[in-house]
């Protein structure tokens, strides 16, 4: 059987920033992949999606952006081809088309099998993706057949949905209303309905907001000072998209273009779709956020000019049930998250929510480490940008674990 | 942070919290209500025992209700209408809530009052209207509060309330209701 010191799973931005320290370690390895390198965003974006993060933001280990548009947003194609630059600069050893079936404990470590063949290893770098599966609800079990469902994973454009009908999605996240807006702009009309929602502006004072999450510091709060680490890594994406005219698109951009809000999605009753009567309060949990989000920026950056931005507008009447049986829409699409998949994970670390268990990467099982999760070590953890330092403590606990000495070039950035 | 004290034990409640993290089995509570028709539209609802915590539990006293209804209904008017309860389960909670919300923020409250209204179209309950809905259109709370707080931070007291409240999420949210006959 064939053996390494080190088994990488996936070859996306974490795997291969674990694969460069491991590198710099001369930590033999190899990087197992199911497609090719950044497959999901080969296959599992829709046309239009680009990074929520600006160019500059888009730094891997030793790698930065050096376009001309340093303020713009990648493609997903962009991404992909930017993350393969990655990998060929960084001289990878990607073995692609072999996907990962089965990781279990051995005698000395792991046995890994994969398409490509068994591989036994002493340590696992898990970085297999946070957004494997779109998750579904399961009250979609109720909605009558003629109604189509699609996951943003089925959704590649306005042309995937079929007819001229509304379309009712479900989820007021970065994919819920964006794919909400690109529907409206196509012709069709859409009900968004709205839960707990994280509402950003695009630009604040001229700049990304993202800048000021950057250079503020909220980043690079640790895992361990986060006050709630379990509702901070199930934090969904905030209201953002990535347009060269770096527009705003929370639920008042929607509501201008026409999409209908109404609340969470709270049950399907007799082929009724019922929607909760709460919506006016998450829009202002959302505003309340934000607003403090932003004064906390001003505070920092001794801004004194006051930024207006105007509060959600809620509908009077949102309506809460829906017939779905009428023939009123035709398509609903499920905006309501995505989850990892550890299916083929033998080793018992997954919780009873299939969330992984690990300290700031470390799993719970000896030699077994995790990458490119959200909020892994620190909130920059959640973003490209964050690779570099969790790959490389997380690598250099890896190294300590093997009783691999760092080697000088590695030990000055550690 | 100076000491505050809204009378409320928020460290007895975070503790809880933690515990039955791990003990699901122990936070299913049942709540239990016992009623009986006097006269009329007239009843008397008590409640005394509940269950939590993986055992029967009681409370200090027995809490007695008369539900009936207004004299505009042709009722007796010798207790409130069984809607209007709904409006002391809602005022209670979120009140609770903005109460706990501001102790554990630090926040001191001199007074909270609010005032709930229900809509009601009662051709529902008539059958007067079958477009009609027998329940509230919709409810509307207003909150007077007075506290060591910004503006700001009083709005968001309430929105956690409501983001915590059992009554808000159950008159928000759809139930599955059984009534059956013994």
């Amino acid at each position: 059987m064939e053996r390494f010191t080190t088994v990488v799973v996936g070859a996306g931005h974490a795997g291969l920033a674990a694969s460069h320290f491991l590198t710099a370690r001369s930590i033999d390895h190899v990087v197992l992949e199911r497609g090719e390198v950044a497959n999901s965003w080969r296959r599992e974006r829709w046309d239009s999606l680009r990074l929520l993060t600006p160019n500059w933001l888009s730094r891997l280990p030793g790698f930065a952006y050096a376009g001309p548009d340093p303020d713009g947003y990648m493609t997903s194609g962009e991404v992909a081809g930017f993350i393969a630059d990655f990998a060929a600069v960084s001289g990878a050893p990607v073995r692609g088309h072999s996907a990962v079936t089965s990781v279990r404990r051995s005698d000395d470590g792991y046995l890994v099998s994969a398409g490509g063949g068994d591989v036994s290893c002493r340590s696992v770098v898990l970085a297999s993706g946070a957004c494997n599966v779109p998750v579904v609800p399961a009250l979609s079990g109720f909605i009558p057949p003629e109604v189509r469902q699609l996951t943003p994973f089925d959704y590649r454009g306005p042309a995937s949905v079929e007819g001229d009908k509304r379309v009712l999605v479900v989820g007021a996240s970065a994919t819920g209303v964006q794919i909400a807006a690109e529907l409206q702009r196509s012709g069709r009309q859409v009900t968004l309905a709205v839960g707990e929602h994280v509402r950003m502006p695009r630009l604040h004072h001229g700049k990304d907001v993202l800048w000021w999450m950057d250079a503020s510091g909220v980043w690079d709060q640790s895992y361990q000072e986060v006050d709630d680490l379990d509702r901070a890594r199930r934090l969904p994406s905030p209201q953002l998209v990535g347009t060269p005219s770096r527009d705003t698109l929370d639920l008042n951009t929607l509501t201008g273009l026409g999409v209908e809000l109404v609340g969470r999605l709270a049950t399907v009753r007799d082929g009724i779709a019922l929607f909760s009567g709460g919506l006016r309060n998450v829009c202002s949990l959302a505003d309340l956020k934000m607003k403090r989000l932003l004064a906390g920026f001003d505070q920092w950056g001794g801004v004194a000019e006051k930024t207006d931005i105007e509060p959600t507008r809620v509908p009077a009447n949102a309506r809460w049930k829906l017939d779905l049986g009428s023939g009123e829409i035709s398509t609903i699409i499920w905006a309501t998250g995505f989850r990892p998949d550890y299916s083929w994970l033998d080793v018992p670390v997954v919780d009873e929510k299939g969330r992984l268990r690990h300290e700031g990467g470390v799993v719970d099982s000896p030699g077994l480490y995790a990458l490119g999760l959200p909020v892994l070590r620190r909130r920059r953890s959640t973003f490209i940008s964050g690779i570099e330092d969790d790959a490389r403590a997380v690598v250099g606990h890896l190294a300590a674990e093997l009783g691999v000495d760092a080697p000088a070039a590695a030990s000055q950035t550690g | 942070m100076t000491t505050i004290d809204n009378g409320v034990n928020v460290k007895a409640l975070l503790d809880a919290r933690e515990v039955l993290k791990g003990a699901p089995e122990a936070a299913q509570f049942t709540w239990r209500a016992s009623s009986k028709w006097e006269k009329g539209v007239r009843s008397t609802t008590t409640i005394e025992k509940f269950f939590g915590l993986g055992q029967e539990q009681t409370h200090k006293n027995e809490t007695t209700f008369s539900s009936d209804h207004p004299e505009v209904f042709a009722a007796e008017d010798q207790g409130i209408t069984p809607i209007e309860y709904l409006l002391v389960g809602l005022a209670g909670c979120l009140t609770a809530g903005v109460a706990s919300v501001a102790q554990n923020r630090g926040i001191q409250l001199r007074s909270v009052e609010s005032t709930v209204e229900g809509n009601h179209d009662i051709r529902g309950i008539l059958g007067a209207d079958s477009d009609v809905r027998n329940g509230y259109n919709d409810i509307k709370v207003t909150f007077n509060i007075d506290a060591d707080a910004s503006k700001e931070e009083i709005e968001a007291l309430v929105a956690q309330s409501q983001k915590r409240s059992a009554v808000y999420d159950a008159l928000t949210n759809p139930t599955s209701v059984t009534v059956e006959v013994a």
